[in-house]
């Protein structure tokens, strides 16, 4: 028995310069299904919530909402709100000093004067019918995150809202809380409302959605029924490789010459941080590539924030050629020679108005000491060194490092990194958002470090890089470790099967 | 001290050399700077005029211009810490007028205890004393300052809001509020003249400073990592720079700019009258920043920008006082001047002028491919 | 003093319902407790002066101007907001009415209307380039703060006492009598404006609006509230707050000076803060503002009595600067707790 459309999007299309973010993407929404939109970075994901909330405009296609003849054209979040179409984001977008009532009618109300009795009164039912554990009368700060996101959620669905939209947000709720939510969800699908469910937790999906759209590069995959849909195929699907596709890969990296039984380079007992993560151990020997994979969210990028002394942790042995090390901030890690590419360029990475030369030269340079500065000509000589040495393209030395291309601002940083002559290096994703010839450039180069002696970590949300560079996987899950792959099981069956855990053995 | 080291490529036409230049960030003052004197000069020529002139049986100049570079000593040093706690914190601070109250209150205190026909070594360390006393005091105040600011997150401007009302009641408290006059002329010599030099003391005491200031700039990292902190704090975190560290040294250096400071005030007067002594600098200061094309909310800047900008309000304050402007309402015409400088800095009026620049600027090389 | 006990049966049923309480609640009663811990123990402790009705009144008398003045800074400051100009706009408006009632012989209503229309203006044209053009508030009300100080020395450069407007003397000499003791017509003003202010923030679209944007003005925005309009719209009102200021401070004093004001502005903002407001916005309340205000008057009549020494002028200032960076970093440090509290 089919239900009814309450929205459907016929062949979306955005384009950002140099870009094609979505091209041709259907989706439909049923009345009462809750549908999880998966789909890794750069997928497409919230480029299409964002255009359906109006937040961009459309490129191309068309949508209809169930109720209006002809298609909708929306262009401001205030528009898609009015239409129905509501979103709870993973950032709270309410007001934290403001009570939980007024969180849910402010805005909204005509009258000039806020009546509380009948704000309060309304709030209270509306919350107890959908059960949210909150009063009328609570400061909204005073409520667990979880609450928080219900009360967003009793705000649009008072609005009337026919399609709700949740962006990611279980990712920073427990268990119980994701519990309480899910029952919220199950309730408004009896109610008639459509649900998309962003995530990137698996279980999740298989827990409580009804449908799966999934998104690949900006281009739909295709729409399953949850049933008809096993992990292990979810997983393919998203990271675009076949499961049965057999397709030998083998690592070209020489890893004989690895001493396994040697003093590791790198070794962590327990490691523990603030961010999420649950206590790990990790070792890392001469020569050796090593990744961390999982998808988006596992927790691979805190575990080497937490390596590098970025976050702060809070228990673990740390030794550095068998030698106890206490690494607390970023500069002990790099004193004791590692070095890290973060994650997020723009926001942990580049020091954007500051010139090329001086961002490749930062991390050596803080390393000399603040009193030695290296004089103009040295600091000149690495700077176009590295830029000759990586193929860097940049007007001059001199320009600032924003107005550099993708590509070229992550060559800076490895530059900056590689200067640091480090014996143990960490790249978080180094080729996200960059062109393919450049995503090659610093495949080979991770390899020739690690024939020159040094040890890397390379975490990619492709596989296949992933298994082309690292003779060793550590596979990561909500946070946790659960399995470590090396030699014939560096495959992408096994690897997958790891990712997706649970049913898909 | 310039920050900008651009070589001009041999196949630049002259249009493009002159948006260079006006890219520069010296070009704004300077600029500022020349409108000014033209204006003065078509008003006033005599303005200009230096001549020698015997005061107190010492040969000294006297004029207008000698007045600029005079006065605005104490501003030039005051630009250059603010210029650094802009660029590391993103924010000014607002108390270095008050700051210079306590700084001048402990000078005197120290110098008054002493008879005023001490010998020439006595009075020296007596001196050095009061100055160095008067650093150390300066430099824990810049720091509480820059602890609220670095530790507890509070905004700049606000964080020195307490030092701002609470400034001159603590240098009255120094002194108990006396009216205290030195009266060992040697002590005027800072603020005036040392005989048989014809150029007032501030001026060199005001190029020492920038001459340190520009040998810290050179041997030490000073620039690179308050610029890094400034544009980028998380980023500069995780390559081992310590942001709050930081914050607090720009803070404390600019503690030590107003030390000089208040010393140079009550060596100028002989006395310190505390209710108005470096009254409203804190404005010219953030001007003279401002004014450098420096971008108030941190990240790069340009030293020389700065004190060429405090140059440029003192010729400004200079030239108004000789059209008999009252020195009072010299301030509604500064704040006119600031906020000028705000509009035309703030990012979306920025953004239109960019969208003009660019309108123009495609034209222009339209015209051009036509041409070839 | 029967508010304190009031609030506390209010909070008792909720803590019981496990409701926490809310910051404005929990400031509103510290700052309440300080004021009235203050008084009573002046009274009992210093006696003398403090014990009279009258001493207590005349603290209204006096410092009926900064209460509106406080109230204007406080809803500035619930946006997230400062206006650090209120200081010298009052003296601009004590000079300009004090020129145009005595030199010119005005009309008292006219002077009325001169004075609400600069304050008016500063707050139109500060609260334009803080909302529209997103300049930071303080640059550009410290910039505001050097126009006013500037123009009033243009206007006139020396104190000016009105001693011959008939209308203006009667109106200034006009005494709401309890007895023996008095207040002038300015604290009526001054506490209707606490009353109406307290009354749009706690009851009104546009109050709840200040909070909202304050709170988070992200959210503010997504929650279909019009910022910009919000933020305008404070420093609108403090401009008139400072207008009215500048009038019963006039009121209050008779003359025209062009120090009349000076760190008006930081006793607004140590009132605000003290009163409960968070600097960092979304947090506040007009009446404890207004205790905010009699503390900071208690603190100033009790420390010259503490040091001995009534003719040491610095002590109440550096006591109220001390009390203002404590309760800065006690701010400081409840942010940073939630903050962490939500990582």
């Amino acid at each position: 028995m089919e239900k009814s459309a309450v929205l459907e999007m016929r062949g979306i299309c955005k384009y950002f310069p140099g870009v094609r973010a979505l091209e041709n993407v259907d989706f439909t929404l049923r009345e009462g299904e809750i549908h999880a939109l998966m789909g890794e970075n750069g997928a497409g994901k919230s480029t299409l919530i964002k255009v359906l909330t109006g937040v961009y405009p459309k490129d191309g296609g068309n949508i209809h909402l169930k109720g209006k003849e002809s298609e909708v054209n929306i262009r401001s979040p205030q528009d898609a709100q009015n239409m129905g179409i509501s979103t709870v984001y993973q950032e709270i977008t309410l007001c934290p000093n403001l009570t939980v009532a007024e969180n849910m009618y402010i805005g909204r109300t005509k009258s000039p004067l806020t009546n509380w009795k009948k704000i309060n009164s309304d709030a209270e039912k509306l919350l107890q019918s959908l059960g949210i554990p909150a009063k009328a009368k609570q400061q909204l700060s005073s409520c667990s995150i979880a609450v928080q996101q219900m009360v967003a959620i009793a705000r649009a669905v008072d609005m009337e809202c026919k399609v709700l939209i949740l962006d990611e947000p279980t990712s920073s709720l427990d268990e119980q809380e994701v519990e309480k939510l899910f029952k919220l969800m199950r309730d408004l699908r009896e109610k008639g409302v459509g649900i998309i469910f962003v995530t990137h937790f698996l279980e999740q999906v298989y827990e409580v959605c009804d449908r799966i759209t999934v998104l690949r590069e900006g281009k739909l995959v295709g729409e399953y029924i949850i049933e008809d849909l096993p992990r292990v195929q979810l997983v393919s699907k998203m990271l675009g490789k076949e499961f049965d596709d057999m397709a030998e890969i083998k690592s070209e990296s020489d890893t004989e010459n690895i001493d396994y039984n040697g003093t590791p380079v790198y070794e962590a007992t327990g490691l523990a941080g603030t961010t999420g993560i649950k206590p790990f151990d990790f070792s890392i020997h001469k020569g050796e590539v090593n990744g961390f994979t999982g998808l988006l969210g596992s927790g691979r990028s805190e575990c080497v924030r937490a390596i590098f002394g970025a976050d702060r942790v809070t228990g673990g042995i740390v030794k550095i050629n068998g030698k106890k090390v206490n690494i607390n901030k970023p500069l002990d890690a790099m004193k004791n020679g590692i070095s890290y590419l973060p994650e997020d360029r723009k926001r942990d990475g580049i020091v954007g108005d500051l010139s090329v030369r001086d961002n490749i030269i930062l991390a050596l340079q803080v390393m000399k000491g603040f009193f030695r500065p290296f004089s103009r000509a040295q600091a000149e000589k690495f700077a176009d060194e590295y830029i000759k040495l990586l193929n860097i393209k940049t007007a001059s030395a001199d320009t600032p490092i924003k107005s550099l291309s993708g590509g070229n601002q992550q060559k800076v940083i490895l530059a900056r990194w590689l200067l640091a002559n480090p014996v143990y290096l960490i790249l978080d994703e180094p080729t996200r958002g960059i062109d393919i010839g450049t995503k090659v450039e610093i495949q080979k180069l991770v390899l020739k470090l690690a024939s020159e002696g040094k040890s890397v970590t390379f975490i990619s949300s492709e596989l296949d890089e992933m298994i082309r560079t690292c003779s060793r996987l550590v596979v990561m899950r909500d946070g946790k470790v659960v399995g470590e792959l090396k030699g014939d099981d560096l495959n992408q069956n096994k690897i997958m099967a790891t990712i997706a855990g649970g049913e898909g053995k | 001290m310039t920050t900008s080291g651009k070589t001009l490529k041999p196949n630049t036409s002259v249009k493009s050399a002159l948006g260079r230049l006006a890219s520069n960030q010296l070009f704004i003052p300077i600029l500022a700077l020349i409108l000014l004197s033209l204006f003065v000069l078509i008003a006033k020529p005599s303005f200009f005029n230096i001549e020698f002139k015997n005061v107190d049986g010492n040969n000294i100049l006297q004029g207008n211009l000698i007045t600029v570079l005079d006065k605005a000593s104490e501003l030039a040093i005051l630009a250059i810490g603010m210029t650094l706690v802009t660029s590391a914190s993103g924010g000014q601070d607002i108390s270095v007028g008050a700051m210079i109250a306590i700084a001048g209150s402990v000078v005197i205190r120290v110098v008054k205890g002493y008879a005023p026909d001490i010998s020439g070594g006595q009075f020296a360390g007596m001196i050095i004393t009061a100055f160095l006393l008067c650093v150390v005091v300066s430099a824990l105040f810049g720091a509480f300052n820059g602890s609220l600011v670095a530790f507890f997150k509070i905004q700049p401007m606000v964080a020195t809001l307490i030092l701002f009302t609470a400034g001159r009641s603590i240098a009255q408290w120094i002194n108990n509020n006396e009216n205290i006059t030195i009266k060992d002329n040697r002590f005027g010599y800072f603020g005036g003249f040392i005989p048989g030099v014809p150029i007032p003391t501030p001026i060199f005491i005001t190029a020492i400073c920038l001459g340190i200031m520009a040998l810290v700039l050179k041997f030490t990292n000073l620039r690179l990592y308050s610029q890094s902190v400034g544009i980028n704090a998380s980023s500069s975190r995780l390559n081992g720079i310590n942001p709050k560290m930081m914050k607090l040294l720009t803070f404390i250096i600019l503690g030590v700019c107003v030390a000089v400071c208040g010393f140079i005030k009550v060596s100028r007067v002989s006395q310190i009258r505390y209710t108005t002594i470096g009254n409203a600098i804190e404005m010219d200061a953030i001007l003279a920043v401002a004014l450098g094309g420096n971008n108030l909310g941190g990240g790069k800047f340009n030293m020389t920008a700065s004190v060429i900008g405090a140059y440029v309000i003192q010729f400004l304050t200079t030239a108004l006082m000789s059209f008999k402007v009252p020195s009072t309402a010299i301030y509604a015409y500064k704040a006119v001047i600031v906020i000028v400088l705000v509009i035309l800095s703030a990012p979306i009026v920025r953004e239109k002028l960019n969208d003009l620049k660019k309108k123009l600027f495609s034209s222009q090389q339209t015209k051009v491919k036509e041409v070839s | 003093m029967t508010a304190p006990k009031k609030k506390q049966a209010e909070v008792q049923p909720k803590l019981n319902n496990k409701v926490a309480l809310t910051e404005t609640n929990l400031f509103l009663i510290i700052t309440i407790s300080v004021f009235f811990v203050m008084y009573v123990s002046a009274v009992v402790f210093l006696g003398g002066r403090f014990t009279k009705v009258q001493y207590f009144l005349d603290i209204l008398n006096v410092y009926a101007s900064l209460i509106t003045l406080t109230c204007g800074m406080s809803l500035v400051m619930i946006t997230g907001g400062i206006d650090i100009s209120v200081g010298q706009v009052t003296s601009l408006v004590c000079m300009t009415c004090a020129v145009y009632l005595e030199n010119k012989g005005g009309n008292v209503f006219v002077a009325f209307l001169i004075a609400i229309g600069i304050g008016l203006a500063f707050g139109l044209i500060q609260g334009l380039l803080v909302a529209y053009l997103n300049i930071q508030p303080f640059i550009i009300t410290l910039a505001g703060l050097f126009f006013a100080k500037g123009l009033t020395t243009i206007i006139c450069s020396d104190p000016l006492a009105i001693e011959t407007n008939k209308a203006f003397l009667t109106l200034k000499g006009t005494h709401i009598k309890f007895g023996n003791n008095y207040i002038e017509i300015g604290v009526v003003v001054a506490l209707a404006t606490v009353i109406i202010l307290f009354s749009v923030l706690r009851w009104t679209k546009l109050g709840r609006n200040f909070y909202a944007v304050g709170g988070n003005n992200q959210s503010a925005n997504m929650l279909g509230i019009n910022v910009k309009l919000t933020k305008f719209m404070a420093h609108l009102i403090c401009g008139f707050c400072a207008g009215l200021g500048g009038w019963l401070l006039l009121m209050n004093l008779g003359s025209g000076n062009p120090a009349n004001g000076e760190g008006a502005e930081m006793n607004a903002i140590a009132s605000s803060i003290i009163g409960g407001t968070m600097l960092s916005g979304g947090v506040g309340n007009i009446i404890g503002s207004l205790f905010g205000v009699l503390s900071l008057a208690t603190i100033k009549g009790i420390v010259p009595k503490l040091t001995g020494t009534s003719d040491d002028p610095w002590w109440p200032n550096i006591t109220v600067s001390g009390m203002l960076c404590l309760f800065l970093i006690l701010q400081s440090i409840i942010i940073a707790r939630k903050n962490r509290k939500k990582a």
